[in-house]
């Protein structure tokens, strides 16, 4: 238990310290949000820049004042208090943990099916190589695998978005929803909006898919190698067992356990990384938000989508360890460590 | 007498450090084929800009499909022309420089601090080992890209060398970690406590005992640095976030997915795929050739030569 404390406590100092960086740095941003607004609103509505900085200048109350240091002491006690500030550039004035609110189910959604079903994946193929080490598919699985490991989400997402989307019309060339289902969703049609909701989604988790699941099958091939040397094994073999059992319950648990961390944490990370996929597919989660929060120079929404991610990783980390703990008989009753 | 010295000291560095790689390479087909990618990378970066003339808008027709898969072939536009009228060729050469710059810089940087921060933890343990991880820590959690993203605002610039130490930020701390485990499983092995025994100096058995044994290990994580380098840079460019001073891949798939609309029509295509076809082609010959490091660097393998 006192261990737990301990971590809990480091984690804290983590989230601390990660969010002051962030702050000092954003803030050393140059650039003035008011000018980058009315410059917006130029590209926007074709309106002079006079004009259009008298309508930004409206925006004003909001822009923070005083020196850097009081800022800080003043966001940060409210940031833990839940309030997050309000954005200068997004609809101005709105509450930025409303808009985060809005835009974290969408990134959560994306993340986390891609992230179980590339997972599941990347262990069932993990494991036949491992069992089938040595031999000529597994050796050419490796090569293209630790390729497609090095290509780029974003090139993976541009192809699929001209060849999906574009050329064959399969699905969406962005968005969440269409207009038209969200006016089923309010006479009643759940199903169908539900249907239109992961259609819009279907792409960018692919994406994900596609770039992330090599990871995860070369990372069971080498646990599962590693297991299928342990003495329990062949104890179990002896023993008789069927052989499927062995699969699942002997090699299969044992070779999760230790992907079980990376898996936790991958969440948090692939929040940060939704940017890419978000900014092509036009997608309104986080990185979508984070991208023109950076571009606007909307400094408190920048640093809520900034501070939430750091949290998400920090707590991913925290809760894997815990449970990693519970997991592991090891660990479990080794007790005091 | 000394020179013969020198003669047998360069003999032997000839016979370690080119012939012997150069044998696994030729022994070896996958790395064969990532480093006669790579030599043809290399090429395109630092000769090419000296063959190639500088890609100038208005040259060429807009759009102009590749000439290259015309018959009969020409090479005078041979990946076509942009939408207004740059050679593509001309831009991927002139880009391949400055994103194997940076990929180059931030992959000897990031390594260089990851091995630094790592060796010193590890070794030393105790309160430096526990300060160092809990930066290491905090540095692993900030978000990458998204700090990447404002650090290129804040910083505004397209030097190669700025733009490569930027991406080695966040990147360290993965390798820190990893050497300073790495470190700790050597450290009370039989040949260092050997050496520590023989009263052998601290640099000896960092550089001579310990090192040796992490040769593979950097050398396939630096490799990994310059892979994750090309996809940060390029990433970068591609968002529009770093100023389009300088020629770079990146640039070219932003041009081609947000102005030229080349997603929408066939004949637009070849703009986005040519920068597109570059990226992977990097990538595949750096992955190809971490296949011979192993080999290379190994100790064990090394004395079996």
């Amino acid at each position: 238990m006192r261990w737990i404390v301990r971590r809990a406590i480091i984690a804290f100092l983590t989230v601390f310290t990660a969010m002051t960086l962030s702050f000092f740095v954003i803030k050393a941003m140059p650039g003035d949000p008011i000018d980058a607004l009315a410059q917006a609103f130029v590209r926007q509505y074709y309106m002079s820049y006079e004009e259009a900085y008298r309508l930004a200048l409206a925006a004003a109350p909001f822009v923070p004042k005083g020196p850097v240091w009081k800022q800080y002491v003043e966001y940060m006690t409210k940031f833990f208090r839940g309030d997050l500030g309000v954005s200068i550039s997004f609809s101005t004035g709105k509450k930025v943990a409303e808009i985060l609110a809005d835009a974290i189910p969408w990134t959560v959604l994306v993340v986390a099916t891609s992230l179980v079903i590339s997972f599941l994946m990347g262990i069932v193929i993990g494991m036949v190589m491992a069992y089938k080490h040595g031999s000529k598919l597994d050796s050419s699985l490796i090569v293209a695998f630790s390729i497609l490991r090095s290509i780029p989400e974003y090139i993976v997402a541009i192809l699929l978005l001209w060849i999906l989307a574009f050329q064959m019309g399969l699905f969406p060339t962005g968005g969440r929803y269409d207009y038209w289902a969200l006016e089923l969703l309010k006479k009643g049609d759940v199903l169908a909006f539900l249907g239109n909701v992961l259609w819009h989604a279907a792409l960018p988790i692919l994406t994900w898919i596609i770039t992330h699941i090599s990871g995860w099958a070369l990372a069971m091939r080498g646990s599962t190698i590693g297991v299928l040397g342990e003495d329990f094994i062949t104890y179990a073999k002896v023993r008789g067992l069927p052989s499927r059992r062995i699969v699942i319950k002997y090699v299969g648990k044992n070779a999760i356990l230790p992907l079980f961390t990376s898996f936790m944490l991958s969440l948090g990370f692939m929040f940060g990384g939704s940017i890419f996929i978000e900014f092509i597919f036009s997608y309104q989660g986080v990185g979508w938000v984070l991208y023109q929060s950076i571009t606007q120079r909307d400094w408190y929404l920048m640093l809520g989508a900034f501070n939430i991610i750091i949290i998400a990783v920090v707590l991913g980390a925290l809760l894997a360890d815990m449970l990693y703990g519970f997991l592991d008989p090891r660990i479990r009753r080794g007790g005091t460590t | 007498m000394k020179i013969s010295h020198l003669r047998l000291g360069v003999k032997a560095f000839i016979e370690d450090w080119i012939l012997f790689p150069l044998s696994v390479i030729v022994h070896n087909v996958k790395a064969l084929v990532g480093f006669i990618i790579l030599l043809f990378y290399i090429a395109m970066a630092t000769i090419g800009p000296h063959v190639v003339p500088y890609p100038r808008s208005f040259t060429c027709p807009p759009y102009l499909p590749p000439t290259i898969f015309r018959w009969p072939p020409s090479l005078e536009h041979p990946l076509g022309c942009d939408y207004i009228g740059t050679d593509i060729w001309a831009q991927i050469v002139w880009g391949s420089t400055t994103v194997l710059e940076i990929a180059f810089i931030a992959g000897i940087v990031t390594t260089l601090v990851g091995i630094a921060v790592g060796m010193i933890a590890g070794f030393l343990g105790g309160k430096v080992d526990a300060v160092l991880m809990a930066i290491t820590d905090v540095v692993m959690t900030i978000p990458g890209l998204p700090l990447l993203i404002v650090l290129a605002s804040v910083i505004r610039t397209s030097s190669p060398l700025v733009v490569g130490l930027m991406l080695s930020i966040t990147a360290w701390a993965g390798l820190a970690r990893a050497i300073r485990s790495q470190v700790l499983s050597l450290k009370y092995r039989e040949f260092v406590e050997a050496a520590k025994a023989l009263g052998m100096p601290t640099w000896h058995i960092v550089f001579r005992e310990i090192m040796p044994n992490l040769m593979s290990f950097v050398a396939i994580n630096f490799i990994f640095a310059t892979v994750g380098a090309i996809y940060g840079s390029v990433g970068l460019y591609f968002l529009g976030v770093l100023p389009f001073t300088a020629f770079n891949w990146g640039i070219m798939l932003n041009m081609a997915f947000r102005q030229a609309g080349a997603l929408y029509s066939l004949h637009t295509i070849h703009y986005l795929l040519a920068p597109i076809f570059a990226i992977i082609g990097l990538q595949i010959g750096l992955i190809l050739f971490s296949y011979a490091i192993d080999e290379i660097f190994n100790p064990r393998l090394r004395a079996r030569a």
